[in-house]
């Protein structure tokens, strides 16, 4: 398919600039002005329109594809909160207005907004404090981390390294790396919890704190999670709740009262707001009283008055992360979820989320190898290494679901598995769904037999087969105006 | 269901959860209908104002979003997709990526773009440790005129870093050259400018760039994309690394996000730059087609030695501002930027004439100028929004010594009679 620049007719315009009100003004002297104009496409609108209308035409999505992609949490955004975000007195509010001299009285119902989201979260994790600022996941984890540092740092304790399990997300080591610290991973047992003497023997004096998603990528909820963070608080070391899978556990067990000291939320996972192909997300940030004064600013506060206001004064916060207060129209989807749903509703989606986890498990480990064989919580870690005896590898498998038009499992993640095959179905699907999902991939386990080449011309269905990605990072073709 | 997984109840599949580790609280208010919850959310809404005239700006523009962009991005198979890591059933949004790369480069002059930063504030941070990578040098040197938002975002991530920051003033509203070129030496890693900067006025950078690069110092330039429309690009200027914030490219206001992080530099750095890059290559059949290159700088593959822990960025957004710039296109780009240029010159002439009012003229401005004020701009800037106007915003807020002066931002949604409205309210207050 065409780009929309090769799509381009000279003089054609996609949309009207109103007539000038105030006429021709003293223009700016020549030497500030670019010489030749950007090279924007010249369409239509309806050029337009129908040029991103195809293009959507060739992707998978929510909306049109079952999407059991493990650690993902690839749920149903329900469309409501589409109309939630498109109310006016939202959309078209300016961040700066708050700042103006009681400004806060002009956008009392944005704050308020952001402090009922609070009220929620801390209630549902069982943390005292959040921030909404940190725009993503990742973001949120860099938050958290920092809050870590600046406690050590006020404490005088000298911290060199976080531990990090190796089936932790690749955002933890990252993160932990880019805060400043080193990194020591611990392997995990015959179980796919962490292994507890490999961890005591890691433990020292410099440990800043553990980072961990609980249940894990493995989808197994660590028992002894208690223990562990006996062991860290010992050494003054902060626990961090990864909160990637905390659709698992809600209503069940909150991360404030099993040690955890601070937690990051991906609302773009368990608060069902829409991936975006990748973003916009949002990375609430909870914290217990310990790391309360490191909150960056601004924060949120309800006056005795019952009005809402911005307080910047707190001297010991790690500062600003972000430039106003979170990714706020992410924030209003995710709250607009929670006020539907409600305290049972939550209950249920976890509930529903481990159901379909652990029948989709227990009816495909006949076929495939199972990672770890335990009841799972809200996902389920296979490997193809039978179907790899036979040639046909997790990736084949993969793109043999995508020409049944199911959006593959994660796969090669965690990456302690070989061969991993990730699947993370969610509350959202129904029986129906899981039993197309679960008949398709004994399908593919029963092809690896009896045919195992036909996979590797997969996917045939779609608008490309499988592209040269060598020739992608050989040639570097990033820019359609440089090739 | 429960009968083929084997146990008897849901509890059971929690077994794994002790006694002692079940939630101490769970008091949640009880769930709403659909209709509820919109009722609810319509009456916190009305708790804004939102029937002001804004002339706010600072980074932040209240630009017309057309309505095709907001119907394009709505559509599920954009909003509801997952990051494109399967290229074959992800061709829609890796193709717009691509554009969206594409029409940065063009827009800033620049060789490559990412696929997006969060906004323009954490761009301008990862930048500035991209050129700490570039040059292992660890010595920033930062103009006055970058936006004190940014530059506070910045202060948090790096404080733990010991990176050294040199800050020098803004002089007639533009970079002073003296004090940035005496801080210049071979520790140096980049020069941080941005322009407009946040007074508003316009520079020409091309003399500080030539000298940073006799040192081997790379220069960092934020800029407003709007204003590029006219205005002399970072490529023109020979910028190494350029960054901004696109919310003025189609993305509403939204108190604050989702915005838009951009990011553009030469080909040379393109291993050095973060975030995702999409790159055009062919399938087994020889069609041409897209998928994300270069993942071995990304923290999925690298882990802790990837060149950034960013994850999910801001796709969706970056598709938007994409059909925002498509939109408009090539000459209605560069008219919607003289439109911002001369309502703002409209209104700069307009307010000069009234007492009270010094409006800063000393280098050029786009769409956004400093006034100084005879009285305290935040005073001024509260009677004003009793006259139903937002002002400006106040630049004692951000800068010492700075208390009678404020930032004044006009669109093209502004109209002339607006404006003259605005005179004559700001007349009055200044009068009594």
């Amino acid at each position: 398919m065409k780009l929309i620049f090769e799509k381009s007719v000279e003089g054609r315009q996609g949309f009207g600039i109103p007539q000038s009100d105030v006429g021709p003004q003293e223009g700016i002297p020549e030497k500030y002005k670019r010489e030749k104009p950007a090279c924007f496409p010249e369409a239509s609108e309806l050029d337009i329109v129908r040029h991103f209308t195809d293009l959507a035409h060739k992707n998978f999505s929510i909306d049109t594809h079952f999407y059991p992609l493990g650690s993902c949490t690839m749920k149903y955004n329900p469309k409501f909160a589409d109309v939630v975000t498109q109310i006016p007195g939202f959309a078209n509010l300016h961040p700066l207005l708050p700042q103006l001299t009681k400004g806060e009285t002009l956008s009392q119902g944005a704050i308020e907004v952001l402090y009922e989201t609070e009220q929620w979260l801390c209630e549902m994790t069982g943390m005292d404090h959040f921030t909404m600022q940190p725009l993503a996941g990742a973001h949120g984890e860099l938050t958290g981390v920092m809050m870590m540092a600046a406690y050590h740092k006020a404490k005088g304790n000298q911290k060199t390294h976080i531990i990090v399990p190796d089936s932790s997300h690749g955002t933890n080591p990252a993160t932990a790396a880019i805060a400043g610290y080193n990194i020591v991973a611990v392997p995990s047992d015959e179980n796919g919890v962490m292994n507890m003497e490999e961890l005591a023997k890691r433990i020292t004096d410099e440990t800043a704190g553990l980072m961990l998603t609980c249940p894990n990528t493995h989808g197994i909820f660590n028992s002894n999670i208690d223990k562990i963070a006996k062991m860290i608080h010992a050494v003054d070391g902060i626990m961090y709740y990864d909160g990637a899978n905390l659709n698992a556990i809600l209503g069940r067990c909150r991360p404030g009262d099993i040690g955890f000291d601070v937690i990051h939320i991906n609302v773009h996972k368990t608060f069902a707001t829409p991936h975006g192909g990748g973003g916009p997300g949002a990375g609430p940030v909870g914290v217990t009283k310990k790391l309360e004064p490191y909150l960056p600013i601004s924060r949120v506060v309800k006056h005795e008055n019952g009005q809402f206001g911005l307080d910047y004064d707190y001297p010991h916060s790690i500062g600003y992360v972000a430039p106003f207060y979170g990714n706020f129209g992410i924030i209003l989807r995710a709250y607009a979820y929670m006020l539907m749903l409600g305290q049972e509703g939550l209950k249920q989606t976890s509930n529903h989320a481990v159901l379909n986890a652990n029948y989709i498990k227990e009816r495909l480990k006949e076929h495939y190898a199972l990672a770890y064989d335990h009841i799972c919580m809200h996902e389920s870690v296979f490997s193809a290494s039978l179907q790899a005896q036979r040639g046909v590898h997790a990736i084949d498998i993969a793109k043999f679901l995508i020409d049944k038009n199911i959006h593959p499992p994660t796969i090669y993640f965690p990456l302690t598995v070989k061969e991993a095959i990730m699947i993370e179905p969610t509350e959202t699907e129904s029986k129906e769904t899981l039993d197309e999902f679960i008949e398709t991939m004994i399908e593919a386990d029963s092809l690896s037999k009896t045919d195992p080449d036909s996979f590797h011309n997969c996917p045939q269905s779609t608008p490309i087969n499988r592209p040269d990605e060598v020739k992608a990072a050989k040639e570097m073709n990033t820019n359609y105006f440089a090739s | 269901m429960l009968k083929v997984i084997g146990v008897n109840t849901i509890d059971d599949l929690f077994a794994d959860i002790q006694p002692h580790q079940k939630p101490k609280s769970f008091d949640l208010p009880n769930g709403l209908s659909e209709f509820e919850v919109i009722e609810k959310i319509k009456r916190i809404a009305e708790k804004n104002t939102t029937n002001l005239i804004s002339f706010l700006g600072g980074g932040y523009y209240d630009h017309y979003v057309p309505a095709a962009v907001t119907a394009l991005i709505s559509r599920g198979e954009f909003s509801t997709a997952y990051t494109p890591y399967q290229p074959e059933c992800s061709q829609g949004t890796l193709q717009a990526l691509y554009e969206y790369q594409s029409a940065i480069c063009t827009l800033t002059e620049m060789d490559v773009a990412n696929a997006s930063l969060y906004d323009g504030g954490t761009a301008l941070y990862e930048a500035i440790m991209m050129a700490i990578r570039i040059t292992r040098r660890k010595k920033i040197v930062m103009d006055g005129g970058v936006s004190p938002i940014y530059r506070k975002i910045i202060h948090s991530y790096t404080n733990n870093l010991n990176i050294e920051f040199k800050e020098t003033p803004v002089v007639h509203g533009q970079s002073d050259r003296d004090q940035i070129n005496n801080l210049l030496d071979k520790d140096t890693a980049a020069i941080i400018l941005q322009n407009p900067n946040f007074f508003g006025t316009i520079d020409d950078h091309s003399d500080i760039i030539q000298k940073a690069h006799e040192q081997g110092i790379l220069v960092i330039e934020s800029v407003y994309p709007v204003s590029l429309g006219i205005v002399k690009t970072p490529g023109e200027m020979g910028v190494d690394i350029v960054t901004g914030e696109g919310q003025s490219l189609g993305l509403p206001l939204n108190f604050g996000g989702p915005y838009l992080g951009f990011m553009s530099t030469r080909k040379k750095y393109i291993r050095k730059m973060p975030g995702r890059i999409v790159g055009k290559t062919i399938d087994s059949s020889g069609k041409s087609c897209f998928v994300n290159t270069l993942q071995a700088r990304e923290q999925h593959i690298r882990r802790e030695k990837a060149t950034s822990n960013i994850c999910t960025n801001v796709s969706l957004c970056a598709v938007q501002s994409l059909i925002y710039m498509s939109l408009l296109g090539k000459q209605g780009f560069v008219n919607l930027s003289q439109l911002n240029l001369d309502k703002a010159e409209f209104m700069r002439k307009t307010l000069e004439t009234i007492e009270g009012v010094e409006v800063k003229r000393s280098s050029p401005t786009f769409n956004e100028f400093t006034v100084r004020l005879a009285k305290e701009a935040s005073v001024v800037i509260n009677a004003m929004i009793e006259k139903g106007f937002a002002a400006g915003f106040p630049l004692g807020r951000y800068y010492k010594g700075m208390e009678n002066y404020m930032i004044v931002a006009v669109t093209e949604k502004r109209t002339k009679e607006e404006i003259l409205k605005y005179a004559e309210c700001l007349k009055e207050i200044l009068s009594q």
